[in-house]
């Protein structure tokens, strides 16, 4: 830690979690090597990847359902080994998966509050404050615009983008600092990934850092201040927004040079 | 592809795409409908055709069956619900009973010794069905026919063993006897009619299993870790723990039913239970409960159960060859499945 005090600017913030050439192995098989990210306040960093690339794996670690195997992890600051996602939610790391994020046939209000219910009274009348969290979980998604008028129907009745909204409102509800988003945008239409951006935007501006997981660069660019590019497990590229275009992150994206290539041979016919 | 537009459309559209539910609908949407339905159906049925079903003592009768099968489904519906099986419900029943018989005859004087340490000892079963389940991949429905098939044989084994033949030795005799009896196996006369200590048993496992499916945390993980178990583990509900801890309430279940059977006659015969775990899932099934999980309800699962008491008996009253009984218990089941069917389709109608 201190001597990376020396080589870094003194302007530089404590990121809220910093991967610094993470590895993950399983077995003989090598999901992830030398990965490194930042993830700032107030920043959406963008991890892009095609199928198989290892962004599963780095959601992973970062949510604690798995642990890295070599480089460093560090949460604000702090080396970290998340044993449990209940660990990772402690230290305020929420993530939103695209599939899993909620149980379909549970009424919404009791998805909003899953894993963390506000209880009330004491002993064997220990019990839910329904009420509250009726309320709430109204409430806190009229806030991002989704008007429910029954918070007792099963969610699964909603949209695939309004889910994805209330995973978000409510990782944002139950304060997390960092917000991991595992492909929100992916099975949605155009008008829907664009209401999910816009959250993710939303909760970008409250404060929190983004870790946003897709394979559009498009989207990414959308609302990205970094982007960290992954090929076949190993990181093939990592800049800020100033240091690429959206052109450029799409090219690297779909392959770089070997796009150029492949062009050049199409072209010639 | 331009930024997102500021436009108020996530009011509007969430609006246009929710339909109004009717209250019937919403009636429909209740895990225990088919079943309320389908025992007033029942009732009525046998009210005409048996004269003698509506008499108190009738009632009584068949309230009592309902509460033999109920104490086991109500647990048994919740651990549906929390989407696993539980195979070995049946026979714990009589390793309940044969433990508790066993251990007073051998080891001490006094009935309750006996009482408690089966107590521990099929919450130990339970236990043990929960970790291995949680701790292993197969799933529950083998791993508990697995229990199912070793605590049938131990029950037979064991018992053979220890007092040479297929029952135990009466403990009709014993201290504490008498007060085990009224705790299990007593009746309470209400206007000159017997009506089983059990029904009170039933009852009152309804109003807790109730209590804590909707109104607790715990209730609120039971449906999650069946409707959704990696979501579930994702936003930190203890999964395993959940799991073990309905795997106990089963375990509860047959230690009540158990002790019933025990201080009912005096003796256990070591062979019984087998099958009956199959009708504990049948009475939560017609009750509601999704044999996928995620869905149900324990008041459901009783009302199945009544279902259950009505028809067994009620071929009696009616004096019909109770073969029947199966037959009306299919129907049932079938009707109820479809109805559930249904239900989850809609549920699930915009995935």
């Amino acid at each position: 830690m201190t001597e990376a005090t020396d080589a870094t600017p003194v302007t530089e913030r404590t990121p809220l979690v910093e991967l610094d050439g993470v590895s993950k192995y399983y077995g003989n098989i090598r999901a992830l090597e030398g990965v490194s990210l930042e993830v700032h306040a107030g920043e959406i960093s963008c991890v892009l990847g095609d199928n198989g690339a290892g962004k599963s794996t780095l959601i992973k670690i970062i949510a604690g359902l798995h642990q890295h195997d070599a480089g460093g992890f560090r949460v604000e600051g702090e080396d970290a080994k998340l044993g449990s996602p209940r660990e990772a939610l402690d230290r305020g790391i929420a993530t939103v998966y695209q599939d899993l994020a909620v149980v379909p046939l549970m009424p919404v209000w009791r998805n909003f509050f899953l894993g963390s219910e506000p209880t009330k009274g004491v002993g064997p009348f220990k019990r839910m404050d329904v009420d509250f969290m009726r309320e709430t979980t109204r409430a806190e998604l009229l806030r991002m615009g989704i008007d429910l008028r029954d918070v007792d129907q099963p969610i699964g009745t909603l949209s695939g983008g309004e889910r994805q909204c209330v995973a978000i409102a409510r990782a944002v509800y139950f304060g997390a600092k960092v917000l991991v988003l595992d492909e929100p945008t992916a099975a949605l239409g155009v008008k829907q990934s664009g209401v999910v951006l816009k959250y993710v935007a939303a909760a970008r501006d409250a404060g929190l850092g983004v870790v946003l997981i897709t394979h559009n660069p498009h989207h990414a660019y959308l609302v990205g201040n970094r982007f960290v590019l992954l090929k076949r497990g190993t990181m093939s590229g990592s800049y800020t927004r100033d240091e690429i275009s959206l052109d450029d992150l799409t090219r690297e994206m779909a392959g770089g040079s070997e796009l150029d290539d492949l062009r050049h041979e199409l072209e010639r016919r | 592809m331009t930024a997102t537009a500021p436009a108020p459309a996530p009011d509007t559209k969430a609006d246009e795409r929710l339909l109004k539910t009717s209250p019937l609908k919403k009636l429909l949407g209740r895990p225990e409908l088919g079943s309320v339905v389908g025992a007033v159906a029942v009732f009525v049925f046998f009210a005409i055709v048996a004269d003698s079903f509506l008499q108190a003592t009738s009632l009584a009768t068949v309230l009592y069956a309902a509460s033999t099968i109920g104490i086991m489904a109500v647990p048994v519906a919740l651990l549906m619900i929390g989407g696993e099986f539980d195979l070995s419900a049946g026979v714990m029943v009589t390793t309940s009973a044969l433990i508790s018989s066993m251990f007073s005859y051998q080891m001490t004087a006094n009935v309750w010794v006996g009482v408690l340490v089966s107590l521990i000892a099929t919450l130990a079963v339970g236990v043990f069905n929960g970790v291995m389940l949680t701790r292993t991949d197969p799933p529950s429905f083998i791993i508990t026919l697995g229990t199912f098939l070793m605590l049938t044989g131990m029950n037979l084994g064991f018992t053979k063993l220890i007092s040479g033949t297929v029952s135990t030795k009466s403990i009709a005799d014993m201290e504490g006897f008498s007060s085990a009896k009224e705790v299990f196996a007593s009746s309470v006369t209400i206007g000159g009619v017997d009506f089983k200590i059990t029904i009170v048993w039933w009852l009152a496992l309804i109003a807790v299993a109730t209590w804590i499916l909707l109104r607790t945390r715990v209730g609120n993980w039971i449906f999650a870790v069946g409707g959704g178990e990696e979501a579930a583990r994702a936003v930190g509900v203890p999964v395993a723990a959940t799991k073990i801890g309905l795997y106990m309430g089963v375990a509860f279940g047959a230690w009540i039913s158990g002790q019933h059977l025990l201080f009912s006659y005096d003796v256990v015969q070591s062979g019984e239970g087998v099958g009956n775990e199959l009708i504990y899932i049948i009475a939560a099934v017609i009750g509601g409960c999704l044999i996928t999980g995620g869905y149900g309800s324990a008041v459901g699962a009783a009302v199945g159960a009544l279902i259950f008491g009505m028809v067994s008996k009620g071929i009696v009253f009616a004096e019909w060859n109770p073969d029947w009984f199966k037959f009306f218990l299919g129907v049932m089941l079938l009707l109820a499945t479809l109805l559930n069917h249904w239900v989850r389709k809609r549920a699930e109608a915009t995935k």
